[in-house]
Parts: structure tokens; sequence; C-alpha cells
């Protein structure tokens, strides 16, 4: 009995090592997964919260008025909450929004800032990087909370058959869709996975991980310019900033997205 | 001053673990823009850490480091209440500072 515990011992921590050598051959997703982990204390996109925190309060505009009675979906000024629940329809404007589009409602209305000029800015420069830390600190405030967009509204709906359809809708030189790369899961693009978007690829994930700070090139990228993106990587023309198409696609995400979890503002390689 | 420094510092066993994120673009100066010119080399170049009052750290940084750098150090002996005073000078001569209290 003495000598046969020794080796049993011994067998159990040879087979506790084989796992170890195993471990070793992590997937690239498991791989990634701990670089984002590592990264995650001290995210940039605290410095945009932090900036988007501060020109919400501060008064701007031909009309010197801060955006504290803006409304985003909850009530003027309120601000917790509101990320999980947008694209929807307002009655003031008659129309869908999601949180950019929203913003630049505001600042046209209450500060007297003119839409065009917005939305004709570069991404991340002048009034459209203020929208854009405004969208990053406004995600933060649902940090923790699970998507839930209404689908009471008609247009609501009809939005979310919108944007499945411009999902499907195949075109543009290498006549991709959106499908193209989202519609089916466990595929990737050389090592980086893609999630199926016609459903709810889990939490933090796709619709859930926007807006992010991307560390390759250093910058803070709202749902509008993540959209702007995919456009151009299917070799599309760019779709309008805030315009419909990009309001129902995100309608059609953030629906299937229905219970997820919001990582956002996340952190992307 | 420049854009405010995000630090946290919080104490434990005899040490408080600071942890400081600079909004900073740290240029190289090597990198090109869009019409072929090189963009000027624009980065932090000192860094002082100080609890309450007296040095405890100091940095000489270069282009190597990236864009919005993070930071983290262990202030040995500092507790709670203590004061965490952060500053930077880049190579333009802007500087900034910004204080946490240890929790």
């Amino acid at each position: 009995m003495r000598q046969a515990i020794p080796l049993a011992a011994a067998a159990v921590l040879a087979l506790a090592a084989a796992p170890a050598a195993w471990a070793q051959a992590k997937s690239a997703a498991e791989g990634i997964a701990e670089y984002r982990e590592m990264l995650a204390d001290g995210n940039p996109a605290e410095l945009y919260e932090a900036k988007g925190e501060e020109v919400w309060k501060t008064p701007d505009g031909p009309n010197k008025v801060s955006l504290e009675k803006c409304d985003l979906g909850k009530g003027p000024g309120v601000v917790k909450g509101v990320f999980v629940e947008l694209p929807r329809y307002f009655a003031d404007t008659g129309r869908m929004q999601d949180l950019e589009s929203r913003l630049v409602t505001c600042m046209v209305t209450l500060q007297g800032f003119k839409a065009e000029d917005i939305v004709n800015d570069a991404f991340r420069k002048d009034e459209k990087g203020d929208v854009e830390a405004m969208a990053t600190w406004i995600a933060g405030q649902s940090r923790g909370m699970r998507f839930n967009l209404p689908q009471g509204h008609a247009q609501e709906r009809d939005f979310y058959d919108m944007g499945k359809k411009a999902f499907f809708y195949r075109g543009g030189t290498h006549d991709f869709s959106c499908a193209s790369c989202h519609g089916q899961d466990g595929k990737r693009i050389r090592l980086q996975d893609l999630p199926n978007l016609t459903g709810n690829p889990g939490d933090g994930i796709g619709f859930a991980a926007w807006p992010a700070y991307r560390v390759g090139n250093g910058q803070m990228w709202g749902m509008q310019h993540r959209l702007n993106d995919c456009y151009r990587q299917q070799r599309f023309p760019y779709p309008g900033y805030i315009s419909e198409v990009t309001i129902a696609l995100a309608t059609y995400m953030g629906v299937n997205a229905k219970g997820a979890l919001s990582v956002a503002p996340a952190l992307k390689r | 001053m420049a854009d405010p420094m995000r630090i946290r510092a919080q104490a434990a066993d005899g040490k408080a673990t600071v942890r400081v994120l600079m909004a900073h673009e740290m240029e190289t100066g090597l990198r090109k823009d869009s019409s072929g010119n090189k963009i000027p080399a624009w980065f932090i170049q000192d860094v002082t850490v100080a609890h309450n009052g007296a040095t405890v750290m100091t940095a000489q940084w270069g282009p190597s480091v990236a864009k919005n750098p993070f930071m983290q150090l262990a202030v040995k002996g500092a507790k709670a209440g203590d004061k965490i005073t952060i500053s930077w000078v880049d190579n333009k001569g802007d500087k900034r500072t910004d204080e946490a209290t240890v929790s």
C-alpha cells in the first residue's frame, strides 16, 4: 500500500502535466481573449468616455447650450440605460434613430449646429469626433446591461425588416453581402473570428462590442464608423453617415442581440 | 494643459498599486501623412510620480512608447488617503499633472 500511493500520486501528476502541455497550444481566439484581458485595465476608451462626458456638459454651438436636456429615448438628460435600447423610434422627429444620429439631432435643435457640417466631418474629427466621444461615454453608462431594443412601433419593426434585407443584399465588385462574412457560425477571416449576426452571437460580441477602441490604429470607433468600414471591406460605396441603411442594419443586429450583455466601450486589436 | 490622465490607486499589503492612463498621441516622427510628409515627433519625455509630495519615480520616455500610454507601478508604504501626483512633460514643452487619492 505504501508503494502504491506514491505511484498513484505520480500517475496523477503525470495526468495533470499532460493537459498542461496540451494547454500550450491554445486557440487563436483564446490568445486574443487573453491579450484583451491584459489590456482591459487601462482601456484608452476611458479617455474618450471622460471627453464625451465633458462635451455633453459643456455649452457649445451657436446657441451656447449644453446637451444636458437631450432626449435619447428615456427622457431629457437621461443617459443611463439608453444605449441598450437604440436604435428606436422617436416621436419628435418621427423616425428611427440610433445613438449618433440622435446626438446630431440634439446638437442641431439644442445647440444650433448644422447637421450637414457634422455629417461631412471626417470620422474622429471636430464635431463628429465629439459625437463619437459622447457615444462612447453614453455606451459606458449602460455597462453591464443587456440589449433590449423596442419593437412596439411599426417603424421599429419595418426597420428590422429593412435591416435584414440590407444584411443579405449582395452587391459591389465582389458580390458581397454582410451575410457573406457574418451569416454563419464558426467562420473566420485569417485569425479574426466572425460572429454570426443573424442571431445572438453572445455577450459582448458583435453589436454588443461597439463603440470600441482599436489598439492597432489607436482609434476610437463608434458603430457608424464600424458600419462604414464594413461597407469599405465589401468594396461597396460608403453609406451616408447616420443614413437609414445604417440605422436599419443596427436595428436588425440590435434586435437579434436581445439579451446579450453590452461590454461597450470595448477594446479591439 | 493637455487632456486629463485617469489615475487609480489602491492600497493593499503595505503598498499602493497605481494605474495611470495618459492621453497622448505619442508620434514617433517617422510616420507619414497622406501627402507623404513626416508627421513631427511629439511624445512624452519626462514622467514623475510623487507620493505625498515626495518624488518616488522618474522616467525618461522616448518615441518607442505607444499612443495613450498605460503605466502601472507599486508605491511602497502608501496607504489609503495618501496623495499620488503624476506629471509629464513632452518634447514640445506641453505638460500635464493629475492627482489621485489612494483608496
